[in-house]
């Protein structure tokens, strides 16, 4: 198993490489860059200068190891260095947004807390709904529950969350008035009332995203089940004359699980971007609102680096759930 | 003989051929004919409706004294902030829209099929190939579109004109992001496939390796392959809807359901049912397709089929 971790890590090294590579060179070589963007009328030598303080005159390839060097060694240490009190790389270029002159992760460290209370949320209720939903379909294969379960699922796939979310501000915050219809980014949590406020602006994003995750997972659940409630051993166990509950979420349901924990670490990074469109819909001040943000303003670090983010997030939890996979299911071996 | 068998078995008529086969057990699949109603009156509508629904000419006078009507009789689903007739404007959006589903779906379809066939049926090519896929599948999708149409739009835009550019970049873009899955179930069956004996048969009397993939081995993986194919029409249009829905896809004059629901948001809390029609078109579409996809996977399938 760790020789295996081992390898999986070793293998990923290339694999992010190229990725950054793929990435950088997208959107750098792309025509739009911002150096066009200068209007005609600043004079050539004036130009020159903005482009040099921009550190974009240098060549390609210089600028793409500075900003892998920034990425991979600058960042983290900087990140040590306030946490301990260090000065590893003290007075070091840090990767610099071009819209605010402020490093790139100060701003991602202020946008993720939104992100993730909002997709972490809804990503939780949506494994809260689905569990149940899967468990019980499967107990009553093709009963009236199942098939309104397949149908709530085959709606949850089909309603894109930018349809689904706008319908439900019409209803909620229009029709009904009972909840906000963006998100207040600068609410603080300080008391009974302003948590209760909290909740409401928090309903309608969970929601939404919550029942996308949730027709995804539960259609998971469900087909584990049916394929663990075949097995000898369920058979074994009901022979034995344990009662039903015992059998189904005892015995069954951890079995089940297992594919089912691989396939919720397989989604949270596509929640990441699936998230873009949610929170530009209600106003969400997180990372996918900032990436919207930054590719509208041509701010080329900021759009490389989170997209490199995402791209690491997926591949980190694909290493994730093959080795929870390993971990869970003795049967499994990576040898 | 024939009559003792069909009266042994006189609830599934032995079929003249497979096709009629799978046409009976894709009609059992209630999901799949609704959602082949669906999908038919959608086409049907799009393509011969513009024809058959002129909305007449307006002078920019009456077009502003008709801006944001209801339904009547003159606009059915009213009209716009500019006076435009909104049936008109979903029929056009809602012919780009199948047809960047389409496009895109078959230059996946056909990427995908060539690289599964080529790492499935040549060894040498297989690891590269497969690791390429690895590399686009653990590329963050949504963000590298945005950036990609951000980026090109207006360099593309310059060489074929703004619609057809827009066009060709969507299709292009969602093409050559989404032919993995294709790539890797081709890939499997060509594995199984190559194995058989009617292929060494054929190679051992000295079949050329393309005249083998052609004959022998491309029409045996059609049905997974169509099943995909069905399914990415759907995932294509989502896609392209989100692209507009950012404000990142076609230009306003040249709309598509997702572009109606994104200038229609402006508008939600006055005029719901301009959000409403198009998300209801987007997500009508999609269900049907996806049940038509579930249907078609049942139906192909010889080990379901028989029973």
């Amino acid at each position: 198993m760790f020789t295996y971790t081992l390898r999986r890590l070793l293998l990923a090294v290339p694999i992010l490489l190229v990725i950054s590579l793929v990435i950088f060179l997208l959107v750098d070589l792309a025509p739009g860059s911002p150096m066009s963007e200068i209007p005609l009328t600043v004079p050539p030598d004036v130009r020159q200068k903005m482009i040099e303080a921009l550190g974009a005159d240098q060549p390609v390839f210089v600028r793409y190891l500075l900003w892998l060097k920034q990425f991979f060694w600058i960042e983290p240490m900087t990140l040590f260095d306030h946490w301990f009190g260090t000065s590893i790389v003290e007075g070091q270029q840090r990767i610099l947004s071009w819209q605010s002159r402020s490093p790139v992760f100060t701003i991602i460290g202020q946008r993720i807390p939104q992100t993730l209370t909002v997709v972490g949320t809804a990503y939780l209720v949506g494994i809260l709904i689905a569990l149940p939903i899967g468990i019980y379909s499967a107990y009553r294969q093709y009963s009236f529950f199942d098939q309104l379960g397949t149908l709530f699922a085959m709606i949850g796939f089909s309603v894109p969350t930018f349809f689904s979310g706008t319908l439900f501000i019409i209803i909620f915050a229009v029709w009904l008035g009972w909840l906000p219809t963006k998100y207040d980014t600068m609410l603080e949590v300080t008391d009974w009332s302003s948590f209760m406020q909290q909740v409401k602006q928090m309903a309608l994003p969970v929601m939404t995203l919550g029942l996308a995750n949730a027709a995804t997972i539960s259609r998971y659940m469900r087909s584990s089940m049916l394929d663990n409630m075949q097995m000898d051993y369920v058979r074994t166990a009901r022979a034995k004359g344990m009662r039903e509950k015992t059998v189904v979420l005892r015995h069954v349901l951890r079995n089940s699980l297992i594919p089912v924990v691989t396939v919720i670490a397989l989604g949270i990074p596509s929640i990441f971007g699936g998230a873009i469109i949610t929170e530009n819909l209600f106003g969400v001040n997180g990372i996918g609102a900032a990436l919207i943000g930054a590719i509208h303003a041509n701010d080329l670090p900021m759009v490389q680096t989170l997209a490199f983010i995402f791209a690491v997030l997926i591949v980190l939890f694909n290493l994730i759930a093959d080795i929870l996979y390993g971990l869970l299911d003795p049967r499994i071996r990576y040898d | 003989m024939t009559d003792t068998s069909a009266a042994a078995r006189p609830k599934r008529p032995k079929s003249s051929s497979p096709l009629l086969a799978i046409w009976a057990q894709f009609r059992s699949h209630k999901g799949a004919v609704f959602g082949l109603c669906v999908l038919g009156f959608m086409l049907v509508a799009v393509v011969i409706g513009p024809w058959l629904w002129v909305p007449e000419k307006l002078s920019v006078a009456q077009a502003i004294k008709l801006k944001n009507q209801g339904p009547s009789l003159r606009f059915p689903l009213g009209t716009d902030q500019l006076g435009r007739d909104m049936l008109a404007r979903m029929l056009l959006a809602g012919r780009i829209s199948l047809a960047v589903g389409m496009v895109a779906m078959t230059i996946a379809i056909v990427f995908g099929t060539l690289i599964g066939v080529l790492a499935g049926y040549f060894r040498r090519l297989d690891g590269p190939l497969m690791r390429l896929a690895d590399m686009f599948l653990a590329l963050p999708l949504i963000p590298l579109l945005l950036v990609m149409v951000m980026l090109f739009r207006d360099k593309i835009a310059g060489l074929i004109g703004p619609e057809l550019g827009a066009f060709a970049l969507i299709v292009f873009a969602i093409g050559v992001t989404s032919w993995m899955a294709t790539a890797r179930i081709v890939r499997g069956e060509v594995l199984t496939l190559k194995e058989r004996e009617y292929v060494l048969a054929a190679r051992s009397i000295g079949v050329r390796p393309n005249r083998i993939i052609l004959r022998h081995i491309l029409p045996n993986v059609v049905s997974p392959v169509m099943v995909a194919a069905t399914l990415g029409v759907a995932e294509a249009i989502i896609t392209e809807s989100v692209l507009s829905f950012l404000g990142l896809g076609f230009p306003p004059d040249f709309p598509t359901w997702g572009r109606l629901l994104y200038d229609g948001l402006q508008y939600m809390q006055v005029y719901p049912e301009r959000v409403i029609w198009p998300g209801l078109a987007i997500s009508l579409t999609v269900l049907s397709v996806n049940y038509i996809g579930d249907g078609l996977r049942d139906a192909l399938d010889p080990r379901i089929r028989g029973r």
